[in-house]
């Protein structure tokens, strides 16, 4: 039993950073009042242009790794301005806005993937991504150190990092109160002398650039290509969200959850200790939307998620 | 001739959807010039591709397009029936595909003569797309839960569950197909492939047609279509005159789910004649630009469904010849799907144009 957690938690672990990353960033957006279901589309483009940095400049050397992530960020970030300018200025529907992304993320990528392979492949593999660590000192603390901190990756410390960083700036400092406000009530942040739709711009980009991270961070850990998918972590990541209440902390409760559920989901037919339970795999690939769902309900009585949410404020209508 | 007016606010919002198509195809040709592609070449055997033939008496080519458009024009027709409600049913993924798996579960399963086992597969069909609504709908209905989060969530829980489904009840030589269903339930069509030079044109398309028919009527002719658009246009008010809100709201996804589910049957027993696995069916977010595009009326569903499927299959001619990758082809609707989001942008800009015109015009 415990060989079996020592193997599933850092598997786990590694599994949930990229949905964490792409979870925060929803937490943002929707935080700020713009729902984006695009995350899914986001994380394809972050994945795709860290995949394609790296495999075209690639060294030996870490530090392109780092930037090939960073890379991944920023064209989150870029291909999140579409959808900030539809939802902000031109208070489009959010939720279509965020279903042509999408559409539009694996399309494009693959269209550029096939232009750039001269084989016509639809793959970006990467020669060799990050390695993974025992964390010195915190990996010798007796049972938790054995299951957290063996194996892991630089980037799932920075995520945790990020959790702990969206939480400080979401709760404790005047900024994050202005963004709230804007997600609960723009026009009475408007009165106060906010400018909400900078705000908005703030979330939905720092959204793009969070699920670009995290497309990013599924290459160098796990996946270590890129290949027009990124099978549905995307959404799984706003299952998180609204399954963490749009809090960090639950938000990170939750995300590790779904990864766990996932870890056993790939690893139910191989592993002995999960063969035994003869547990179908799609039962655990099914099991964090089926919560989620059961989740709304009980939430449901009293709404929790920003109330503008989804929202597009005209300054006229104050 | 009747002149286009374009100060007439009626006549902006039917003018936005082919603005839309035309910036979707400006983005695509502007893509490829970037990228060192021919443009020109590229769109002429795009264009070319689903008449390829037809003036040799080969229609082939145009029956792969008829084929494309038959589950479109009814995931189109099914999201448009919610939108007219007010219900973004982005589940019709999910819908589609369980409705297909039970459609496809009768089809091989049973053994029963033609008049009974194909009726039974189309049934069969939309009943499974419409209890996969089911959930969203209650939510929506009875808890007020945004049916958006729920249809993604549900689109998933049909793909994982139907994975396991097919494995366990109906496996097919691969996993990522389930077995063929039996003659006698397929919507195949021996006279109609005969007619398209051997394409896989099957009754689902006359289905889909007649679903346009009765979806029209339902909603431009009866009390119930009225009461669902007042719903759609304004709760409060439906509430206030005496309707059902809740009532009316179950049974427009329902309807919707039902749609999807005959999409299925369409795409699964008759283009298909198997389930096919191994990802959520595009068909379901591809309606979402033939509702937006067809201003959600089934007759402009069924246009532009006709123009996706025409793409499609235009798409594959032009990576065969000109070796530009078909995608493409959803580059182009996706943009589409983004213009058509933000056309208020676009109806604006016509606004913008017309003040222009009657200003150099001079008042009259």
């Amino acid at each position: 039993m415990w060989d079996f957690f020592t193997t599933m938690i850092p598997i786990a672990l590694a599994a949930t950073a990229p949905m964490l990353l792409a979870s925060l960033g929803g937490l943002f957006s929707e935080r700020s009042g713009v729902i984006n279901i695009g995350l899914e589309g986001l994380m394809i483009i972050g994945s795709f242009a860290s995949a394609l940095f790296i495999s075209q400049t690639f060294t030996d050397s870490n530090s392109v790794i780092w930037i090939g992530i960073l890379v991944g960020g920023l064209a989150g970030c870029l291909i999140s301005v579409l959808h900030a300018y539809a939802s902000i200025n031109l208070k489009a529907n959010q939720v279509i806005s965020g279903t042509a992304i999408n559409l539009l993320a694996p399309a494009a990528t693959l269209f550029l993937a096939q232009t750039i392979n001269e084989t016509n492949a639809q793959h970006i593999r990467i020669i060799s991504g990050l390695p993974r660590f025992d964390l010195p000192i915190l990996s010798d603390i007796p049972i938790i150190g054995e299951l957290f901190f063996t194996r892991m990756y630089t980037t799932t410390i920075i995520t945790f990092l990020l959790v702990v960083l969206t939480w400080y700036v979401i709760f404790k400092t005047a900024f994050g109160l202005r963004l709230r406000a804007c997600g609960e009530h723009p026009q009475a942040a408007d009165s106060m002398g906010i400018n909400v739709y900078k705000m908005r711009y703030f979330g939905v980009l720092a959204s793009g650039f969070l699920a670009g991270l995290g497309g990013a961070v599924l290459v160098v850990t796990t996946s270590s290509e890129f290949n027009g998918d990124v099978a549905g972590l995307g959404f799984l990541a706003l299952a998180a969200l609204i399954f963490g209440k749009w809090n960090p902390w639950s938000v990170l409760l939750a995300s590790f959850f779904f990864g766990f559920m996932r870890t056993l989901g790939s690893l139910a037919t191989i592993n002995d200790a999960l063969k035994t339970l003869e547990i179908p795999t799609e039962f655990y690939n099914a099991l964090p939307y089926v919560m989620t769902i059961f989740a709304l309900i009980v939430f449901s009585r009293n709404a929790t998620g920003p109330r503008a949410a989804g929202e597009p404020y005209d300054k006229g209508k104050r | 001739m009747k002149k286009f007016n374009l100060s007439d606010d009626a006549t902006r919002k039917k003018l936005a959807p082919f603005a839309s198509v035309l910036l979707g195809f400006l983005v695509g040709f502007i893509a490829l010039f970037l990228l060192g592609y021919n443009p020109v070449e590229g769109y002429s055997y795009l264009f070319h591709g689903g008449f390829r033939g037809m003036a040799s008496g080969d229609l082939r080519q145009f029956g792969n397009v008829l084929v494309n458009m038959t589950p479109l024009i009814l995931t189109g027709l099914s999201i448009a029936f919610a939108f007219k409600t007010g219900l973004f049913n982005i589940g019709v993924s999910g819908q589609m595909l369980v409705g297909g798996f039970c459609g496809v579960y009768i089809g091989a399963i049973l053994e029963l003569p033609r008049i009974i086992h194909l009726p039974l597969m189309v049934t069969a069909s939309i009943l499974g797309g419409a209890i996969w609504a089911f959930v969203p709908g209650i939510l929506k209905a009875k808890f007020k839960i945004n049916e958006v989060v729920t249809g993604i969530m549900m689109n998933y829980i049909a793909f994982w569950m139907v994975q396991y489904a097919v494995g366990r009840w109906i496996p097919g030589r691969f996993v990522t197909e389930s077995a063929s269903i039996r003659d006698t339930a397929s919507l195949r069509s021996e006279w109609m492939s005969n007619f398209f030079n051997q394409s896989a044109v099957n009754l689902g398309l006359v289905l889909a047609v007649l679903a346009c028919i009765l979806v029209w009527f339902v909603l431009e002719k009866t009390t119930f279509g009225f009461e669902l658009k007042a719903v759609g246009s304004n709760q409060d008010a439906a509430h206030y005159a005496g309707m059902k809100v809740q009532r009316k709201i179950l049974l427009a996804i329902l309807i919707s789910g039902g749609l999807a589910g005959l999409a299925g049957a369409a795409h699964y027993g008759g283009f298909a004649n198997q389930l096919l696995l191994g990802g959520l069916p595009s068909q379901g977010f591809d309606g979402i630009a033939v509702a937006l595009l067809g201003l959600n009326t089934p007759l402009g569903v069924f246009l532009s469904a006709f123009l996706l499927g025409f793409m499609n299959v235009g798409g594959l001619h032009m990576q065969a010849m000109a070796h530009i990758p078909s995608e493409l082809v959803d580059i182009i609707i996706s943009t589409i799907i983004y213009f058509a989001a933000i056309s208020l942008l676009i109806q604006d800009f016509f606004k913008f144009v017309a003040s222009k015109k009657r200003k150099n015009g001079g008042v009259k």
